[in-house]
């Protein structure tokens, strides 16, 4: 099994991929991990019908709000030229894009592209099963229920929210599962254990 | 030396305006709403033959001249014209203002030599404003008062040794006063100024207001009165007109740049900064097609602003050929010069940041890209706002998190199937069942009753951090005095 710390923070100047339930606090924390001199603004994609906003209040554990610059378009394929406008022009070090729609070969290796251009990272938050082929790693993430980890026995992660993150496509490497914690104080992940294939 | 004014008066402005597009052989009037009623705002010389008078009802006026043709009145293109009029006596003095909505005044003290004097130009002024189909009158006198009684009263030019004689024969009405006090002062046999002036100060002051000797005086020279020029406005525009018509990208990027330079060397002299930028095409076939850009932050440099303005330039549709291109800066802000030093290399990111912000701003629109700013509230929804992120800069004054967690997305409140006053063990929410595992709660936050919010009617709500089975974590509050419960957030 790899160690978590090869593939996450995620490699800069490429397209990820993230689904599942806990896609958005992974992107979060994607971000608020970064320690990198790389680490400035983050623009975050939204469609301006969807009902959901990120919360700044409750970003403030993972990433400092300030950074993030939220912009609203009409429809994926607006998403997408925006998204690859910024990644391309290399002001912004993180673009987070919520799709709604598959994503095609074409459009995810542009993203791919203009990624590696402007050495910015870029978090695709997509549904089950509508990645791209060009993504360079695909996370799938689930909040963990609370009584499936023997609480009391790791000190390191009493009181904390147990995600399940599971890679599950990788083009350079293996896949690997495991159940982490995000800890506030020190904007860093704790790997709780190693989950069993 | 003595001050000389010119009062000019275009007793018919508004018709006027319309006549010289479109001239019509036929009496003519503007009309306007007022009182409930179309009326005459504005006759041409035929209208008035006929009988017409100014606001007189439009269907009574109708009645008397069956073939009256008639327009409706725009009193902001008339401001507009009386201001292209403004601009256009700056050649005879700088110092010209308005005075009501139909005439302007014109300080020439020390300027009428220089086209031959007096009554050299006098005539040049009607005869240019003759040329161009302008009514006009005009009175010369040494001060304001007096050069408006004689522009609307009598005409011509009045020595400064003259004045009283001038305005003796005029009637009281010529003292800029209301209509009140002018029949007031006929009923009583005082009929003209020089009547006026015979008459005893005080008694004048006791029997009517001030105003009557104030006025008096302002004509006859004894109490100042000002004419306040108006500011010199700064446009920055600039077009350039074609011998042949154009039609290639290339072509109209090459000539956008020339007006580009010049425009951005002017807001260079001014020590500003465009906002922004609107190109206008005129094609061959009359029509004219637009590009619009606004900049995430003021800007002056013609080679960054370029760029910016190729994906709008694009999506133009040149039609049969462009003949003429105009470029205007609508939007100016002051941006003054700031001395650059090796120590400020930082600020570049800054300025990429903004142009990606302008660039976006350019395909989904520039309100559509926000930043979050704190606020003080304790109202979750509430707790920040959404700013304009081209117009603010971010802010880092964030509450730490204080005890109470917050979710990371936040919706409007869905309601699910439950009443009871206790987290229900098992609920359905967008179609998924969940079951609960830990509620941590309640946290009470209560309406802020300064603000009618909608969704807040319901009264206080008791917030609860749900744990489920299944895995999510979301945030539920219940409502006690409509009992009912909903969730809000949803944590990571």
């Amino acid at each position: 099994m790899a160690e978590l710390e090869q593939f996450f923070p995620l490699e800069i100047g490429r397209a990820h991929e993230v689904c599942g339930a806990g896609a958005s606090a992974f992107a979060a924390m994607a971000c608020g991990a970064d320690r990198s001199d790389n680490a400035r603004t983050i623009l975050w994609l939204q469609l301006d019908w969807q009902s959901d906003i990120v919360n700044p209040v409750g970003m403030t554990p993972f990433c400092d709000p300030s950074r993030i610059i939220l912009a609203r378009a009409k429809n994926q394929q607006m998403l997408l030229s925006c998204a690859e406008e910024a990644l391309r022009s290399g002001a912004v070090s993180h673009v987070i894009t919520e799709l709604y729609r598959p994503l095609d070969l074409t459009a995810g290796r542009r993203l791919q592209l203009a990624a590696e251009m402007g050495k910015a990272t870029g978090i695709l938050i997509v549904s089950e099963g509508m990645g791209s082929n060009a993504a360079q790693t695909r996370w799938q993430c689930s909040p963990e229920c609370p009584t499936s980890v023997s609480d009391g026995h790791n000190p390191k992660t009493a009181g904390l929210t147990v995600l399940h993150w599971e890679l599950i496509k990788n083009k350079k490497g293996t896949l690997g599962s495991w159940k982490v914690c995000w800890n506030a104080q020190a904007h860093r992940i704790i790997v709780v254990s190693e989950a069993c294939q | 030396m003595h001050r000389r004014i010119v009062s000019l008066w275009f007793p018919r402005l508004a018709s006027d305006r319309i006549l010289r597009i479109n001239p019509v052989e036929a009496p003519f009037a503007v009309t306007h709403h007022e009182k409930n009623m179309e009326r005459l705002y504005c006759l041409n010389s035929q209208a008035v033959q006929q009988g017409l008078v100014q606001g007189m009802g439009l269907s009574d006026a109708r009645a008397l001249c069956p073939d009256l043709r008639t327009g409706p009145a725009n009193l902001h293109a008339d401001h507009h014209f009386l201001s292209a009029l403004l601009r256009w006596a700056d050649r005879y003095c700088p110092w010209v203002g308005f005075d009501g909505n139909d005439s302007l005044l014109l300080d020439v003290t020390g300027s009428t030599h220089l086209l031959g004097g007096e009554e050299e130009m006098l005539e040049d002024i009607h005869q240019r404003l003759t040329h161009s189909r302008l009514h006009v009158r005009s009175g010369l006198a040494g001060t304001r008062g007096a050069a408006w009684a004689i522009s609307r009263y009598s005409k011509g030019i009045v020595p400064q040794d003259k004045l009283k004689i001038a305005l003796s024969p005029l009637p009281v009405a010529a003292l800029r006063l209301d209509d009140a006090t002018c029949t007031a002062l006929q009923r009583l046999g005082l009929r003209t100024i020089g009547e006026l002036m015979a008459m005893p100060r005080a008694t004048i002051s006791r029997r009517f207001s001030l105003d009557v000797v104030r006025r008096m005086d302002q004509a006859l020279g004894d109490q100042s009165e000002q004419i306040e020029p108006e500011a010199p406005k700064i446009s920055y525009a600039a077009r350039i007109t074609f011998p042949d018509p154009i039609g290639l990208y290339g072509d109209v990027i090459a000539g956008l740049e020339r007006l580009l330079n010049r425009i951005c060397n002017k807001l260079k002299r001014q020590e500003s900064g465009a906002r922004a930028l609107r190109l206008i095409c005129q094609r061959v076939d009359q029509a004219a097609v637009q590009a619009e850009l606004r900049l995430a932050r003021p800007m002056r440099e013609a080679e960054c602003i370029l760029p910016l303005f190729e994906r709008s330039v694009r999506e133009l549709d040149a039609g049969y050929g462009i003949d003429q291109l105009r470029l205007e800066a609508f939007d100016v802000e002051p941006l003054p010069l700031v001395q650059v030093d090796a120590n400020t290399a930082h600020q570049d990111s800054g300025d990429a940041l903004d142009d990606l912000i302008t660039r976006l701003g350019s395909r989904i629109g520039l309100d559509n890209i926000i930043r979050f700013l704190p606020a003080e509230s304790h109202v979750p929804e509430r707790a920040f706002v959404e700013a304009s992120a081209a117009y603010t800069s971010p802010e880092s004054k964030w509450p730490r998190n204080q005890g109470s967690q917050r979710p990371l997305r936040l919706f409007s409140p869905e309601p699910i199937n439950a009443t009871s006053r206790i987290p229900p063990r098992k609920f359905c929410w967008r179609r998924m069942h969940f079951s609960l595992v830990k509620a941590t709660g309640p946290e009470r936050i209560a309406p802020e009753w300064w603000l009618d919010d909608p969704s807040w009617r319901s009264g206080v709500r008791d917030y609860w951090h749900i744990e489920t089975k299944q895995g999510r974590r979301l945030w539920m509050f219940y409502t006690p005095r409509h009992p009912a419960w909903f969730v809000q957030g949803e944590f990571a």
